[in-house]
């Protein structure tokens, strides 16, 4: 059971991307836009090794934001949120390891199945590690208003 | 706009003016707890100045001593698909309170991308780079190396460019079908068998052979716009296999076309087999190969045209000759030819960027626009009229007319070179229906001997030839 609030949990279940925000070396904030997969506990993306430079900025730091806002990708739904928490990268093997959350995506993307099946054709766009966010803190917007401030739910821990 | 690092950065300008564009911004900075924290907001952009101004959100506490940032990302649902239509912009900056309590950032840099303006595959195609640093770092802290995989049927057949084949198959079996039709019960079945293989062999060498010079020579690396057709197999580039396996699988071709080419000259001893076959051989290493490198010099065209037109297809006759070379089969070779070499020349198309930068002169990059459509559509067509009139002077069967039925493909490329000559991804489709059209004449130049010797056996009266008909 999460301890994330329920509302929060529907966008991010609902969320057909979420702009992820990391840290670079540099101390700037970076943000990437990704599919988020939800599986009750914690948030699940993937990230082709074309488009690592996130995946290494998460090595050096694992500190990062999460933020549901834009009702377009959260099905009309006003409400806004920034989950933060701490990333693990997911690579042992980027050919096949993240297969495991192809379901979850298929759901929010079904036309990667298809993609799947001409791999061949995008070799490198299916070598793949998986990002796991570890949800810390939640601020969420009911309405999506940030001129009022945000609820904010901490985790255990 | 750099797009060479990996990251597609560009003017603060650029990225305000696309930020202006996205409905609300994302504020984020990094908190004091050292994570990122990010709010959806309003903010007012002002390009001529360079700021973008916004209320803060309440009860959080913008960083004025760090850089912020502000990303406007878009993507549009469709339900049973996914998305489309993604973009997304980020601008950096430091913010400073003005006026009403409001903060102003003064844009210092921007990054983002619209696949509007750069498809996805060329996107791709751009970040290659930064895969192989990534496997490179991977491969470092796991302690054994990681390499992108493909199953081995899916590399071999991306590797080697084996749906290309029929290039090989049309004027091997063409050439061997008028040696059946003329030589009948004398046809050898064995060494048409080898001269398939040969032949194959030969092209596959080719095909692997042009990926390693390609690589060796810097023109694939310069060419972020491949497509199915063009620009390589970039296995290679991807990582999927060495240069030096590569070149080793090319050499492994060559050898085994040699041995087969071999193999039937010491079986029929013919000058004309061994002429053939070395300048079959020669002109398809050489096609890529120093020091000659032909494509490179603008003769790419006329050597893939000779190679898969009459050298293949004379080459199939001549096994069964011995030696004699009638006017048939160099007629019959001729549109074989010219469209094969279309196919090269079509699919240059969408590479002469990346082949003018690597110093490759191919047509395209040589001729103007107009130019290399006219020529297009004049070669096509001259292919066409050979089939006619090699018919009308009794030259070929009359059945051969069934090839001029591929004749409305050619308009659809012609309109398509037309409509799609910018657009390398466009022009994908075009490209298939172009190798179409030499599937199609060739399939029915095929069709049409295949009638031909059936008839000819079971109705050895009927005439078969415009001139007999006539009689």
């Amino acid at each position: 059971m999460s301890w994330i609030p329920a509302p929060v949990q529907e966008l991010i279940d609902a969320a057909l991307v979420t702009e992820m925000t990391v840290v670079r070396a540099d101390d700037r904030p970076i943000t990437y836009p990704l599919i988020p997969l939800w599986d009750g506990e914690k948030v699940l993306m993937t990230s082709s090794i074309l488009f690592s430079r996130k995946l290494e900025h998460l090595k050096d730091n694992p500190r990062v934001a999460l933020s549901f806002s834009d009702p377009l990708a959260l099905g009309g739904r006003p409400g806004r949120a920034t989950v933060q928490g701490d990333a693990r990268v997911v690579d042992g093997d980027p050919h096949t390891d993240w297969e495991q959350v192809l379901p979850l995506w298929a759901a929010k993307e079904p036309v990667i199945l298809q993609f799947l099946k001409a791999r061949v054709a995008f070799p490198l766009f299916f070598e793949r590690s998986v990002v796991e966010v570890t949800p810390r803190r939640v601020l969420f917007w009911p309405d999506g208003d940030a001129t009022r401030p945000p609820e904010v739910t901490e985790g255990a821990g | 706009m750099d797009l060479r690092t990996g990251v597609a950065m560009f003017e603060p300008a650029e990225g305000l003016t696309r930020l202006v564009t996205f409905p609300f911004a994302l504020l984020s900075y990094v908190g004091d707890d050292g994570y990122p924290v990010s709010a959806a907001l309003d903010a007012e952009v002002d390009v001529e100045t360079g700021t973008a101004s916004f209320a803060p959100p309440a009860g959080l506490s913008v960083p004025l001593e760090r850089e912020i940032s502000l990303t406007g990302s878009h993507i549009r649902p469709r339900p049973g698909y996914g998305y489309d239509e993604r973009r997304h912009v980020t601008v950096w900056g430091r913010a400073a309170t003005v006026a009403d309590g409001r903060l102003a950032m003064r844009a210092t840099a921007a990054w983002g991308w619209d696949e509007a303006s750069i498809p996805f595959p060329e996107y791709v195609e751009r970040q290659v780079g930064q895969s192989r640093r990534y496997l490179a770092r991977l491969s470092a802290e796991l302690g054994r190396p990681v390499r992108p995989r493909l199953s081995l049927g899916w590399l071999t057949l991306r590797a080697t460019r084996l749906p290309f084949l029929s290039a090989t198959f049309i004027p091997v079996l063409v050439g061997l079908a008028i040696a059946l039709l003329h030589f009948g019960p004398a046809f050898d079945l064995v060494a048409a068998l080898l001269t398939l293989i040969g032949a194959t062999a030969v092209h596959l060498g080719l095909n692997v052979a042009n990926d390693v010079f390609d690589a060796r020579l810097g023109a694939d690396e310069k060419n972020v716009n491949p497509t199915q057709y063009s620009g390589g197999s970039r296995v290679i580039q991807y990582g999927l296999v060495s240069l030096r396996d590569m070149a080793f699988i090319s050499i492994a071709m060559y050898a085994i076309a040699i041995g087969v080419g071999l193999v039937l000259l010491l079986t029929r001893f013919s000058l004309e087999l061994l002429a053939i076959g070395a300048a079959g051989i020669l002109l398809s290493f050489f096609y890529t190969a120093p020091p000659l490198k032909l494509v490179y010099r603008g003769l790419g065209e006329i050597v893939v045209g000779l190679g898969f037109g009459p050298i293949m297809l004379l080459g199939a006759y001549v096994v069964q000759s011995g030696g004699a070379v009638p006017l048939e089969p160099v007629i019959a070779s001729i549109p074989i030819g010219l469209l094969v070499a279309l196919i090269l020349y079509v699919n240059e198309v969408p590479d002469r960027p990346a082949d003018a930068r690597a110093g490759k002169r191919t047509l395209p990059v040589r001729l103007s626009r107009p130019a290399v459509v006219n020529l297009y559509l004049g070669a096509a067509l001259a292919a066409f009229a050979v089939i006619a009139v090699g018919v009308i002077v009794g030259v070929l069967p009359i059945p051969a007319l069934v090839a001029l039925l591929g004749l409305p493909l050619v308009r659809r490329v012609h309109e398509g070179l037309q409509r799609y000559y910018e657009s390398p991804y466009g022009l994908m489709a075009i490209m298939a229906v172009n190798i179409r059209v030499h599937v199609v004449v060739g399939g029915l130049l095929l069709l049409a001997y295949v009638v031909v010797i059936a008839l000819a056996a079971l109705a050895p009266g009927v005439p078969l030839f415009l001139p007999d008909l006539l009689r």
